[in-house]
């Protein structure tokens, strides 16, 4: 009953100065707008940004790293076991690139409930020989399916099909860098030299491209089996081990129980794009600051609004106590005006919100280093929705709080005796 | 005494600001239900000052205010307002309406506050009394759009909403002419006389306060008689 009353009293108040309260409430529905305009397109843009690495990412690298054996043999040998031992010259020992038990490794991995999946991968550099002239590059071998569904591969083949890359024999997707420096059109052959000194013609099937220049000079993708038979080696010899997992934060712990589980070399994407996390997260940063501004801004517009009211109500509230409503009834009169302002002013900034990310969805933005991306990206996510939301309802409380406060310390006597 | 409804004992008050002076000294009376009380005296007497110790809207003060033979010492706002909402009706000079509300929620507000009855009720008692005052007809107007006499109906209307033990007026006719004056003292007289309604009113007018029952007559801060 008594809370009805105080919500159709501060309905009244609002409604007989509803053009100031459409001020408040605009400038709130501003804020949040821009908030959440804001908020939408920078994320959208980071995980555009962050995608552009890290899909392509494993979350998990397992491999071999040649390196020499950190234990010497001088080191085992007793009668040198007190002395500091130099040792000069060392160098890596049998060590093979390839993966000990591939097979058997897969398994264990893909039966764990943690990875998404895990593809094969192996990489031999190669020569591609251009008349006379050789330039250097990579061939990555890949098992296509796999990776189109894990690491989006298709999504960078720009001209061809990248499943062509299994279906036909002998068959290569080349970068669109080293493309157009062998001057190699699809359907062309183009002939590799191995670091062993044999000679293949692969035939180009499709164009990859990365977004970054560098890699799309160097790399080039062809099937696990023809990269294998390119290198004279069996069909169980691979290098790589590329896992995705279904969550990007668990990579370092289990990377490093893959490290003593099955005696290889783990790499997470931490270790390996630690960069892409600083830049994204001072981003996201930056842009809640500016929102939160926004917001703090259109919190003092509604103080303002809410301590002319005041001034002007004065008579009306010294009444309201004189007939019986305490300070905390004329109190929560108040917060109620500044949070239906909050409340209806963000609700109407989120739809606004939305309706400026849609439009920002629609501006085409077309770039050679994306070639997936044509329009602006935007991020959806209704984080940003709940965030803004409660932040507008938090900031007008604190606006409506000092006002109210006043308003509930209104002496009658003063304010009747004072006519 | 079992009648008595609003008590004063031995009420001093003191303004600080600038010095201190005394405003009200020793004052002590009783109202006896269904009184017709005006209080009288100069500006300056200290006649405003006590009534509003008397509503509990100043608190501070020495002495004792007894409503209903309860003492209003040691309570809380919260408590005193409801005190104010269920107990005491109060007529100002100047009418005090919200202009936001029409006439008959104006009248209503503190029927609901109360909470005591549904809003029908609060809604069908409100209209008796603006009907009893001759002013029916305005209840759905704004608030602003009635005239001067009119609204201090309205505020009489609004006093009566909660059937309160008393009604304080401060000034009630300072702001009216001479015919509107008079139909609010005979709405008083009325009130008195047909619905044995206790009445403390604060006035000016010499020839309102000799109609009353009962006169307080104030100077310097004292009861000088009554």
């Amino acid at each position: 009953m008594n809370k009805k009353l105080i919500i159709s009293i501060a309905k009244s108040l609002l409604l007989a100065r509803w053009r100031q309260s459409l001020v408040a409430a605009v400038g709130v529905t501003f804020s949040i707008a821009m908030f959440i305009t804001l908020l939408g397109f920078m994320t959208g843009l980071n995980d555009l940004l962050d995608g552009l690495i890290l899909n392509r990412t494993p979350h998990i690298r397992l491999y071999n790293q040649i390196k020499p054996s950190e234990n010497q043999p001088v080191n085992a040998a007793a009668e040198f076991k007190d002395s500091y031992n130099f040792i000069h010259s060392v160098k890596a020992g049998i060590t093979r690139q390839e993966l000990y038990n591939s097979g058997p490794v897969m398994q264990a991995v893909k039966a764990d409930a943690r990875v998404v999946g895990a593809a094969p991968k192996l990489t031999a550099q190669v020569f591609f020989n251009e008349g006379t002239i050789d330039i250097t590059g990579v061939i990555n071998g890949i098992e296509v399916e796999e990776e189109m569904r894990l690491f989006n591969f298709r999504d960078y083949v720009t001209a061809g099909s990248a499943i062509d890359v299994k279906n036909v024999a002998n068959s290569i997707i080349l970068g669109k860098g080293l493309a157009d420096i062998l001057v190699a059109d699809i359907g062309d052959v183009v002939q590799v030299t191995t670091a062993q000194g044999e000679r293949f013609p692969l035939k180009v099937v499709g164009y990859f491209q990365s977004g970054i220049q560098e890699i799309d000079k160097v790399q080039s993708f062809a099937s696990i089996g023809t990269t294998q038979k390119l290198l004279g080696k069996p069909a169980n010899y691979i290098t790589d081990i590329q896992i995705k997992l279904t969550d990007l934060n668990l990579a370092p712990a289990v990377a490093k129980e893959y490290t003593t589980l099955f005696d290889v070399d783990a790499e997470d994407i931490q270790t390996a794009n630690s960069q892409f996390e600083t830049g994204s997260s001072v981003r996201t940063l930056i842009s809640y600051a500016v929102g939160i501004t926004l917001l703090v801004v259109a919190g003092f517009g509604i103080f303002n609004i809410l301590n002319m009211m005041i001034y002007e109500k004065m008579d009306s509230i010294a009444i309201l106590k004189a007939t019986g409503f305490s300070g905390s009834d004329v109190n929560a009169i108040f917060i109620v005006i500044a949070l239906s302002i909050g409340f209806f002013g963000g609700l109407v900034g989120l739809v606004l919100g939305l309706v400026f990310s849609l439009i920002i969805d629609q501006i085409p933005f077309v770039t050679a280093a994306l070639p997936t991306v044509t329009t602006y990206p935007v991020n959806y996510s209704p984080m940003f929705y709940i965030i803004g939301g409660v932040f507008s309802l938090v900031t007008m409380y604190f606006a409506g709080f000092f006002p109210a406060r006043k308003a509930s310390k209104v002496d009658p006597v003063e304010i009747i005796r004072g006519k | 005494m079992q009648d008595i409804i609003l008590e004063a004992r031995h009420i001093n008050k003191y303004f600080h600001d600038p010095v201190t002076t005394q405003v009200l000294t020793d004052v002590s009376f009783s109202i006896r239900k269904g009184e017709f009380t005006s209080v009288i005296g100069k500006s300056g007497s200290g006649k405003s000052t006590l009534l509003y110790i008397l509503s509990t809207m100043d608190t501070d003060y020495e002495g004792e205010v007894l409503i209903d033979q309860e003492s209003m010492a040691n309570k809380t706002d919260k408590a005193l307002a409801l005190i104010r909402n269920e107990k005491i009706g109060f007529v100002f000079q100047f009418h005090y309406l919200l202009n936001e509300f029409s006439v008959l929620r104006n009248v209503m507000l503190p029927g609901l506050k109360l909470g005591k009855y549904s809003a029908q009720e609060v809604e069908h008692n409100a209209m008796q009394r603006l009907e009893m005052l001759g002013i029916g007809h305005l209840a759905t107007k704004m608030a602003n759009k009635i005239s001067g006499g009119e609204k201090q109906r309205v505020a009489i209307a609004r006093a009566l909403v909660n059937n309160p033990h008393i009604i304080m007026g401060d000034e009630p006719t300072g702001n009216l002419d001479k015919k509107n004056s008079e139909i609010v003292f005979d709405i008083f007289r009325e009130l008195t006389q047909e619905h044995n309604q206790t009445l403390l009113i604060v006035t000016h007018d010499q020839s309102f306060a000799e109609r009353t029952g009962r006169i307080l007559e104030m100077e310097d801060g004292k009861l000088i008689s009554g």
